[in-house]
């Protein structure tokens, strides 16, 4: 049925347009000089009906579920009173199953009463819409035929719907920005009720676990993140041991010592390492890099963790190779050819340059690259999901296993997610604090990478 | 007197081991950057060695042979789709080795094939119930341990209670290859099967459908947002705090964590507008959000590469700005702002974070027949293949892999001959 009003609504846009162009050529075939062509009369008409009716339809697709739903709700009012949010929601999931036609053992009749009033609801709902987009459509249609005339300014309209519809999209951006915002803000809030502040940031006990009925013995939950954020700056801290270094003297070669051919093999092969999935990367320090570590180790006759946190880190670190690298070639790139001159030309040689001249001078382009890679490192779920361990712990200690924040988020997460339940809402207050975290960082390397870039300029 | 010396040295000709210190300085330096290079060269070697060397094996899959006496006793024309077809191909095995009996025996020897060979046989029985009587040849997989037993992957020297096969179960599958009835075919079912508990049966159609559908919506979704909101910022935004605004916000979408667009459609898509879980469509527009400063970026860096001149031509002759926008630059533009939607749909395609946070990691038998079904992704596809405990899912999650590298490396080879072949220098 939505397809249909879909259908209806671009049958009737382009009818439009055809009528629009076609009575534009007969006012021009009959003598009188247009002030647009005739294909923008056809797109005036084509857009004014398009737009506004696509909006009405997702405006009726979002809100039709939420008004089906309170309808069915006050029709059975009378057994869902004294239940908990949640067995609403079970019995009202339940009846949608009914009306879906999977039927598991016996309902109540009042059930199988609502499934049908469900279906029914939705079914009238759907024929409501499609009379909506064709009674509306066919307005607009006939409003924009009344509008040709030989001086009807169709391309200015045309062109500000346009720049309309264009601001809509760049605004999206923002609305995005505030989607994440708010969502995140809303949930954590909810989490601070029912766990203090206080006790989240500064709390050094990390145990999510909580009991899930009312009879059953389980510790308490503890929420401190203190031991997920120090695990997050373990696993950051060695990956950026491997990747700074690395990517650097990469950089440094590639910029100045390496060959034209050699650059011109070496910079895509890069983009390769920077292009692989990180479920991939996260597949192979499972596969290769944790048991190599742990035969290396247990050859020295050392204990170490199964999940051990040098693999993650390091694994993570060459994903972040590509990315530093990339970076300190630009940065060095971007210093002036007459400060190379000039070293050059004092007698200084190929490395002198590069080590006191360049690289000092490219310092802040470097340092706000190495900013992005950490808040990347603090972002990356997937490699610390596989290789990384769960439980939370006080240590900084590479060789055992620690959880980061993003590891959380996704354990919390994964399954059956309730929203008023202390674990899920935990999750978001991680999640904030993750994106105030790599916003803050983000903003700080942005600005030192432009500051930076006009400097010379 | 040691400032003399060193003063003497340097006039003395043996100045010639200062020079050489700076030059040793240069190549120790030289050397260090192509260990560095060398060492992550090294690093993708053996990662994309490790894939293949354990992934390629599941490309191929051991089946067995069996002549099957589809007996009219235990599978009636009228009791279909029912029957005991487990029944039918016990007893055709059984007639290799008349020598077993017993229960737990027989049961050990029916473990040789695969738990959905009794379903392929009820396919085929149900398609043409006139096969009800005669004998069938029937090809079905071997289950996963003589799988693994065929690739060699469960070793013979092993002692046998550490072995997943007792030598009694590998006396019966050598006498089976000896009897010419055990075959490595390539493993189609890896990309016509959906998702299955048993390794030998699982495959990646639903997880290639999943992608394709949360590609399609996302690109459906973020290319023209993208291209919109670029040519807006681009060619016609004033200098003004809004499109400062919005400039800023791009860029710091741009570095968002993915696990964060994963939390925002959690909540808004789901837990808001209750929208259905584990669905492409919601994977599509997650991915969307994450694609389209991708696009912004790379369209702005195409619409900024086309000259003044085109426009100030077109505006000299008369064309509105819009005309020049839609029929001038924007054409000369599409290359390199399709190049840079391809790269951002390979991210997308890669992306497996945010969908593990709206249940696109479930287990799911069958392939979607719509972006508003139940399913998975080809990223969360190998996330469920690493994280289970059987063997046979090894070299499958390698394979898997594989084959979306295989996608990720055509996407990447597309865009780079689009920028070749189309994209001009001015």
């Amino acid at each position: 049925m939505t397809s249909a009003a879909f259908l209806c609504l671009f049958a009737l846009a382009i009818l439009g347009y055809v009528w629009n162009r076609q009575a534009a050529t007969a006012i021009r075939a009959g003598g009188a000089r247009l002030h647009s062509l005739e294909g923008f009369h056809g797109f005036y008409a084509l857009l004014t009906v398009l737009v506004p009716v696509l909006l009405v339809m997702l405006l009726w697709l979002v809100l039709q579920g939420q008004v089906v739903d309170s309808l069915l709700r006050s029709g059975i009012a009378g057994h869902l009173e004294g239940r908990s949010a949640g067995e609403v929601q079970l019995i009202l999931a339940e009846i949608k199953s009914i009306s879906r036609g999977m039927v598991f053992g016996t309902p109540e009749p009042w059930k199988i009463d609502a499934a049908e009033r469900y279906l029914a609801l939705t079914a009238r709902a759907q024929t409501l819409l499609l009379v909506v987009v064709v009674v509306l459509s066919l307005v607009l249609v006939v409003l924009g035929r009344s509008k040709v005339s030989a001086e009807f300014r169709a391309r200015h309209g045309v062109e500000r719907i346009v720049s309309g519809l264009m601001i809509a999209c760049s605004v999206v951006a923002i609305v995005v920005t505030l989607g994440i915002v708010a969502s995140l803000l809303f949930e954590t809030l909810r989490f601070f009720e029912r766990v203090p502040v206080t006790e989240f940031l500064f709390g050094t006990n990390w145990e999510p676990q909580i009991p899930l009925r009312e009879d059953q013995v389980a510790a308490e939950g503890a929420f401190g993140w203190i031991p997920v954020m120090l695990g997050t700056l373990v696993i950051t801290v060695i990956a950026l041991v491997v990747a700074v270094p690395v990517g650097l003297m990469t950089a440094i070669y590639l910029n100045e010592f390496a060959p034209r051919k050699f650059r011109a093999v070496a910079k895509p092969f890069l983009e390769i390492l920077a292009g692989v999935p990180t479920v991939v990367y996260g597949f192979f320090a499972i596969l290769v890099v944790a048991p190599a570590m742990r035969a290396f180790a247990a050859s020295l006759g050392v204990d170490v963790s199964p999940n051990i946190a040098l693999a993650a880190g390091s694994v993570m670190g060459i994903m972040l190779i590509p990315f530093i690298s990339s970076f300190a070639d630009d940065a060095l790139s971007a210093v002036p050819q007459s400060l190379r001159d000039g070293a050059l030309g004092l007698g200084a040689t190929r490395a002198e340059m590069m080590l006191d001249v360049l690289f000092p001078a490219a310092i802040p382009g470097i340092v706000g690259g190495v900013l992005l890679a950490v808040s990347r490192a603090i972002g990356e779920t997937m490699i610390v999901v596989m290789a990384a361990g769960l439980i939370a712990k006080m240590t900084i200690n590479p060789l055992d296993s620690v959880t980061t924040v993003t590891v959380q988020i996704v354990t919390l997460l994964i399954g059956d997610t309730s929203f008023d339940n202390p674990k899920t809402l935990a999750a978001f207050a991680l999640g904030m604090m993750l994106f105030v975290l790599t916003l803050m960082i983000n903003v700080l390397a942005l600005r030192i990478v432009r500051k930076y870039r006009e400097a010379y300029d | 007197m040691t400032d003399l010396t060193a003063r003497d040295t340097l006039f003395s000709g043996a100045g010639s081991s200062r020079a050489k210190r700076r030059n040793r300085k240069q190549v120790i330096l030289q050397g260090l950057g192509l260990a560095a290079i060398s060492f992550a060269a090294l690093m993708l070697f053996i990662l994309i060695a490790s894939l293949i060397v354990t992934g390629h094996k599941a490309f191929v899959q051991t089946h067995v042979t069996i002549e099957v006496h589809v007996d009219p006793e235990a599978i009636p024309v009228e009791g279909l789709p029912r029957g005991g077809f487990r029944d039918v191909l016990l007893a055709s095995l059984q007639k290799q080795f008349p020598e077993v009996s017993g229960r737990s025996e027989l049961r050990s020897l029916q473990n040789i094939l695969s738990n959905g060979a009794q379903f392929q046989l009820r396919d085929m029985i149900e398609a043409n119930p006139a096969l009800i009587g005669r004998t069938v040849t029937l090809k079905v997989p071997v289950s996963d341990p003589f799988d693994q037993l065929a690739k060699g992957l469960v070793k013979r020297e092993t002692p046998e209670a550490q072995r997943r096969v007792n030598d009694r179960e590998i006396a019966w599958f050598d006498a089976l290859d000896a009897a010419g009835m055990i075959s490595k075919p390539i493993n189609w079912g890896l990309i016509t099967n959906a998702d299955s508990r048993f390794p030998e049966l699982a495959g990646l159609k639903g997880a290639l459908v999943g992608s394709f559908w949360a590609l399609l919506v996302c690109f459906l979704i973020s290319f023209p947002l993208g291209i919109g909101a670029a040519i807006y910022l681009e060619e016609f935004a004033p200098k003004n705090r809004l499109s400062d605004l919005i400039e800023v916000n791009i860029n710091n979408l741009a570095a968002v964590p993915s696990v964060v667009f994963g939390l925002l459609a959690l909540a808004v898509f789901i837990g808001w507008f209750g929208m259905p879980r584990s669905a492409p469509i919601v994977g599509g527009m997650t991915l969307a959000l994450m694609t389209m400063p991708t696009i912004i970026i790379a369209t702005r860096a195409a619409l900024k590469a086309v000259p003044p001149s085109i426009r100030e031509a077109a505006l000299g002759v008369g064309a509105s700005r819009h005309q020049v926008v839609f029929g001038h630059v924007l054409p000369l533009a599409m290359p390199g702002i399709l190049t840079g939607t391809i790269i951002g749909l390979a991210q997308a395609l890669g992306e497996t974070a945010p969908l593990l946070l709206i249940g696109m990691n479930a287990f799911i038998t069958s392939a979607p027949s719509s972006p508003f079904d139940s399913a998975t992704a080809l990223p969360t596809q190998i996330f469920i293949w690493a994280d289970s405990p059987e063997r046979g899912f090894v070299s499958r999650t390698s394979a898997a892999i594989l084959v979306l590298l295989t996608f990720l490396v055509t996407m990447n080879a597309i865009a780079i001959y689009l920028r070749s072949r189309f994209e001009r220098k001015w």
